[in-house]
């Protein structure tokens, strides 16, 4: 991805690379970082991104790059070294220590003062709202407190760079919505530069202020939830993040404020220029959502195609249509319930209209 | 109902086996050492005397078979006998034997615990090997390792950082390697048992909050492994009080130790009550600290199960 240019940069790696005997964990991977920000890696398992985190903490040794935090380089600090600080999945609280001395573990190894310990302490456990807990021991405290003493411990020591492994991973659905937004109120409190990583693209979109998508150990796309979504650089990231439809083609019409690509579906019109060769192989992503349904053919000029429905799925919020469109093609389509009783009728094996405007798909080159 | 109560005597049978196994082998006998430590020395053939007088029928507990232990005749000074230097020296030994086979032990128990699984069976095979050949013939071994003219003697005057052999058998030092040698697998096993469970993960915890390897090891893994190394400890150090064949065989004898004196009372002095007095005296010196064990072992529990 980009070189790291601005001064604002607070971690930057570059070229990182990890071989594992022959297979390549990580390959070259150069992403900049800005100060306060939190920044997710996401991706499948197995693409790289926690043996990256992993790299970032020292626990595993680059083969090749630099780790660059504040301008200087940690690449071969051991992780005790670093003034950086990890929150693991698993919490890896020490099962024979109370909270109290979980969250003083690392301001004890600095060697402070009784008093400061205590005082700062004191603040952790206040600001995870675990102060009553102190005498406890992990195993009695729920899986969302335990999350909160992890927390609560690798912020103790004020490090540079606070690394989140799967923050929310061990918890159950609906805890982790509350807690993902008290994390994310807690870190912003404390202002530290977090990096984060995850499987699960919701936490990252709705914790994040930037996400770097990993597939194979490289970084596919960086950019903020909505660049992430609305375009996607390439068919990995449009598949990977959210639900998409790929229609592949080739660029018909390639002008400044339009282009059309011919698909078996038909001709797709979409309202930016693309840099490319005409009667390349590209690929129109139009997101479910964006897709608008009915039974009568709508007042559009392009982009109206038909098809028949073949299954629905009812979501509560909204309803998913798999549309068998005129190519033999299954377009998925999603229509949010805002009323309650729905007039549109639709039922299976109804001859439907779908369409989209000209600024909702994307053309992918790659 | 008829399957409920297939099961309930199912139950039974497997419960009752154990129970009776200790009742047979372990209760009775007990009741039977405890009886004859109350009761007067033989005369003849016989050696001891029924509890109750067959002509008075008067029912009398010699309590001087337990007394005598502590103090010898009426104006003895209290604990200044063979029997209590004996018990201390053999408590001393088994604790010292305990703490060569922690550290020898521990390193070997850890370096098989983070090793690949796939050569675990392997290694752990190793260690109980020396199993499979006598007792006794590896105790004799140590003989010929550790004599005037065995090997390591011989090796010294070859080097030349000797000119005579240094006295190593039927020393303390003899006994001691022997002891260690011999116990050092039921110290390896159960640290083993404990260590592989531990979640390295909280190592790298440690590390990341500022830890040295060292202080991390000191930290995290030991407390952790409290469980196993209070078993392996009381593992060794049970059977070591009252062990008699390494002390008759690689002691010296000045060291006089629990089980050889037990011995003699038996077979030299022909003296049972005595030497079940003194049994049942060692049965409770190794008690005290089996519940201290089981105290603690009671505390750790939630934490074991903590993953």
């Amino acid at each position: 991805m980009a070189e790291p240019t601005s001064t604002n940069d607070y971690l930057v790696t570059q070229k990182l690379v990890k071989r594992f005997d022959e297979a390549v964990a990580v390959d070259e991977v150069s992403l900049s970082i800005r100060k306060g920000e939190i920044f997710a890696l996401l991706g499948s398992s197995g693409c790289g991104k926690s043996t990256l985190l992993r790299m970032l903490a020292g626990f595993e040794s680059p083969t090749s790059g630099k780790i660059l935090l504040g301008g200087q380089d940690v690449a071969k600090m051991p992780p005790y070294d670093r003034p950086i600080n990890m929150m693991f999945q698993s919490y890896a609280l020490f099962p024979h220590l109370d909270i109290w001395e979980n969250v003083a573990f690392g301001l004890k190894r600095e060697g402070l003062p009784r008093d400061e310990i205590k005082q700062r302490v004191g603040e952790m456990l206040d600001l995870v709202q675990l102060g009553t807990f102190a005498k406890r021991k992990p195993h009695q405290l729920s899986g969302g407190q335990q999350q909160r003493v992890a927390l609560a411990r690798s912020l103790a020591k004020r490090p540079k760079l606070l690394l989140l492994d799967e923050p929310l991973g061990a918890l159950d659905k609906k805890l982790r919505e509350q807690t993902q937004f008290e994390l994310v109120n807690i870190i912003e409190k404390v202002g530290v530069t977090c990096v984060m990583v995850t499987h699960d693209q919701e936490e990252a979109m709705t914790m994040a202020g930037r996400i770097a998508v990993m597939s194979k150990g490289r970084v596919l796309q960086v950019g903020s939830p909505e660049e992430v979504y609305e375009y996607p650089a390439n068919r990995f990231v449009a598949d990977f993040i959210g639900n998409v439809n790929l229609l592949e083609g080739k660029l018909t019409v390639d002008e400044p404020d339009h282009c059309a690509i011919t698909t078996k579906l038909g001709v797709v019109s979409v309202g930016h220029g693309v840099t490319g060769a005409l009667n390349s192989n590209v690929a129109v992503a139009i997101r479910p959502e964006k897709i608008e349904i009915g039974k009568t053919r709508p007042d559009q000029p392009v982009n109206v195609f038909t098809g028949k429905v073949k299954e629905i799925a009812y979501f509560g919020s909204y309803n998913t249509y798999i549309v068998l469109a005129s190519d033999g093609s299954r377009i998925k389509i999603t229509e949010a319930n805002t009323s309650r009783q729905d007039l549109s009728h639709i039922t299976w094996e109804d001859d439907v209209f779908f369409w989209w405007g000209t600024r909702s798909a994307v053309v992918l080159r790659s | 109902m008829q399957s409920l109560f297939k099961r309930l005597t199912n139950r039974g049978f497997v419960i009752g086996v154990p129970y009776s196994w200790l009742l047979l082998f372990f209760l009775l006998p007990f009741f039977i050492l405890l009886y004859i430590s109350f009761v007067d020395m033989g005369s003849d053939i016989h050696p001891f005397k029924p509890i109750w007088d067959t002509e008075t029928g008067i029912l009398h507990l010699k309590y001087e078979n337990y007394t005598s232990i502590f103090r010898n005749g009426e104006d003895g000074v209290m604990f200044q006998t063979l029997y209590v230097e004996a018990y201390i020296r053999s408590v001393w030994y088994a604790l010292c034997t305990g703490v060569l086979c922690l550290l020898i032990g521990y390193p070997f128990a850890y370096f098989i615990a983070r090793s690949a699984p796939s050569v675990r069976p392997a290694l752990l095979m190793m260690v109980m090997l020396p199993f499979w050949t006598s007792f006794l013939l590896r105790v004799y071994a140590w003989k010929g390792i550790l004599a005037d003219q065995g090997v390591i003697n011989k090796l010294l005057m070859a080097v030349g950082l000797t000119s005579e052999p240094i006295q190593m058998l039927y020393t303390n030092v003899s006994m001691l390697v022997g002891m260690t040698y011999v116990y050092l697998p039921f110290m390896v096993l159960p640290l083993y048992a404990n260590l592989v469970k531990m979640d390295f993960r909280l190592l790298e915890a440690a590390y990341d909050l500022g830890a040295s390897p060292f202080k991390a090891f000191w930290l995290v893994t030991v407390p952790l492994s409290k469980a196993g190394i209070i078993a392996g400890f009381m593992l060794v150090f049970i059977p070591c009080v009252g062990e008699f064949v390494i002390p008759s065989l690689l002691g010296g004898p000045e060291n006089l130790m629990i089980g050889r004196v037990v011995w003699d009372e038996m077979f030299a002095s022909n003296n049972w009550p005595r030497a079940s007095a003194l049994a049942v005296a060692m049965i409770g010196l190794i008690i005290v600290p089996l519940a201290i064990y089981y105290h603690y072992t009671g505390d750790a529990a939630p934490d074991a199960h903590k993953s």
